[in-house]
């Protein structure tokens, strides 16, 4: 297998994103639970886990639509909580839920997220996105009327209006066909190379999660309970896979030492 | 405040009501149907009084206020709507934009749809039924402008009450204007009202209005303190209306109604 992981100068000392002791409880329910993880400039960090562990509230909480319980987030420097608005301007996210609106055009949506993400060469930054993704056809077609993966297109090529240095995705692919999917994820890792955003994606796809990630965090009730390069860490675990290991952890996630023995 | 993410907002409105006419045709059509249809009731009623009363300025100037300040009040929820039926919340609160920057925007929006109401209704007014603005004098600006605070205060507790309620609670929305009419003497003297709802209609802006419009018509002086009185009451409430929309959007952020907003509760 061939992985598109652009070869970058990952530094540790240089996190776009940091995440500290990150807690969301509702009620008696814990969603999140202490978690803690980075993600340096250009790097992508994969979050697994099954439906439920938390991966989608980890991703609202660092998207600021949800409060932690406790913890911290900076994007770069900044503190998310305190400077919500300064952070988010160097964020963006696309998901399979949340397709832009449907009553405006392909051009309408990206140029009201222009402004709010405050981008200034709005020209230079369409016809880039446009190119990026194939979209020109359907500049002026609403986007209610494309198709899932069109409509999955156009929101990456939202997120990636505003040259964010941390770009969330969760399960960006997940509507797209395999001959389309590849050529996004390597669209998404050119661009990660080229701008040096970090980028946290989370996907079910473990054959996409080995070819797009250099690291991989496993979330499970929670709690990240594993951590390493998806390429080396099934072998640790006596996998020969990413899924094996994927569904050994999602049945039995209390008990990885005897995976490991 | 960043005027390049308020301005946002109603240039999605923009978008919106260019290439819809769903949306376009009401910005005029019911104030149209309301005027036409209380410009001929006050004919009717000028007809059958024999006094001086002025009933063209009294009355269908009154209801031209009052469709004016409930413009402003849907311009604003309407504005909002489109984020809730869009399902948008996530793409929008994910940005930069901040509250205050998304409730400017509402605002803004509000502000051009409603001027295109009140230029309409003020072009059917006074060319079937001889409204003549004139009648209000200097009090005109003033009288507008209050109607126009209420109409924004009114606007962002309403979204409050949809944000906090779901998509569904937009039906306590559309009823609101009809509600506060019978206390807002829109139609009649605030003395016609017994006691206790003439207490509840003082604590109304629009009441100050209509008295005073109803007392320059007649060739009376309004009182400035009750203006005043009027302006503080409508600020007053505008502020009251944000800090009631911040918690409620505070607390959406912090059970993650925000992000599942369809489902209307979080618990």
């Amino acid at each position: 297998m061939q992985s598109v992981v652009a070869p970058n100068s990952l530094s540790s000392e240089n996190p776009v994103l940091r995440v500290e002791n990150l807690r969301k409880h509702y009620g008696l329910v814990h969603a999140v639970k202490d978690i803690s993880f980075h993600v340096c400039a250009g790097e992508i960090v994969g979050l697994l886990g099954v439906n439920g562990a938390g991966k989608t509230t980890t991703i609202s909480m660092i998207l600021g639509v949800l409060e932690p319980t406790a913890g911290s987030i900076h994007i770069g420097s900044v503190d998310l909580l305190r400077h919500r608005s300064r952070a988010l301007s160097s964020t963006s996210f696309a998901a399979v839920y949340a397709a832009l609106p449907g009553n405006l055009t392909v051009y309408e949506n990206l140029r009201v997220f222009a402004l709010l993400y405050g981008v200034r060469d709005f020209p230079a930054r369409l016809q880039s996105v446009l190119d990026a993704f194939d979209l020109h056809k359907f500049r002026n077609t609403k986007c209610g009327i494309l198709s899932s993966g069109e409509q999955t297109r156009v929101g990456l090529a939202k997120a990636m209006l505003n040259r964010p240095r941390v770009l969330l995705l969760d399960e960006p692919t997940a509507s797209i066909d395999p001959a389309s999917a590849r050529d996004i994820r390597s669209t998404i890792c050119s661009f990660a190379a080229s701008t040096q955003t970090g980028v946290l994606w989370t996907s079910h796809n473990m054959f996409e999660v080995e070819e797009v990630c250099s690291r991989v965090l496993f979330l499970s009730h929670g709690e990240i309970i594993l951590s390493g390069d998806p390429r080396t860490l099934p072998a640790q675990y006596g996998k020969s896979t990413l899924e094996e290991l994927f569904i050994s952890v999602a049945r039995e996630p209390f008990d990885l030492g005897a995976l490991q023995s | 405040m960043n005027l390049t993410r308020i301005a946002a907002i109603p240039l999605r409105q923009f978008f919106l009501y260019r290439g819809s006419a769903a949306r376009v045709v009401p910005l005029f059509a019911w104030v149209t149907i309301d005027m036409v249809l209380w410009g001929f009731m006050t004919k009717f009623l000028g007809s059958l009084a024999h006094t001086s009363y002025r009933f063209v300025p009294a009355l269908l100037g009154a209801v031209l206020f009052w469709d004016f300040m409930t413009r402003v009040m849907q311009g604003v929820t309407t504005a909002f709507f489109e984020d809730v039926w869009s399902r948008n919340f996530l793409n929008v609160f994910a940005t930069p934009i901040t509250m205050p920057e998304y409730i400017a925007g509402l605002l803004l929006s509000s502000f051009a749809t409603s001027i295109v109401g009140l230029a309409v209704m003020i072009a059917v007014s006074t060319a079937a039924f001889g409204l003549n603005f004139a009648a209000y004098g200097a009090m005109l600006l003033p009288f507008i402008l209050v109607l126009f605070l209420n109409g924004m205060a009114l606007g962002v507790a309403a979204i409050a009450i949809v944000l906090r309620f779901g998509p569904a609670a937009e039906w306590f929305v559309w009823p609101i204007p009809a509600l506060l009419a019978p206390f807002a003497c829109v139609y009649y003297p605030l003395a016609t009202l017994p006691a206790p709802m003439q207490w509840f209609a003082r604590l109304l802006p629009p009441s100050y209005v209509f008295e005073g419009m109803r007392a320059v018509v007649s060739g009376h002086v309004f009182n400035g303190a009750l203006l005043a009185a009027a302006f503080a009451l409508a600020i007053a409430y505008i502020v009251l209306a944000y800090w009631i929309f911040a918690r409620v959007f505070r607390h959406a952020i912090q059970t993650g109604l925000i992000t599942r907003y369809s489902a209307e509760t979080v618990s």
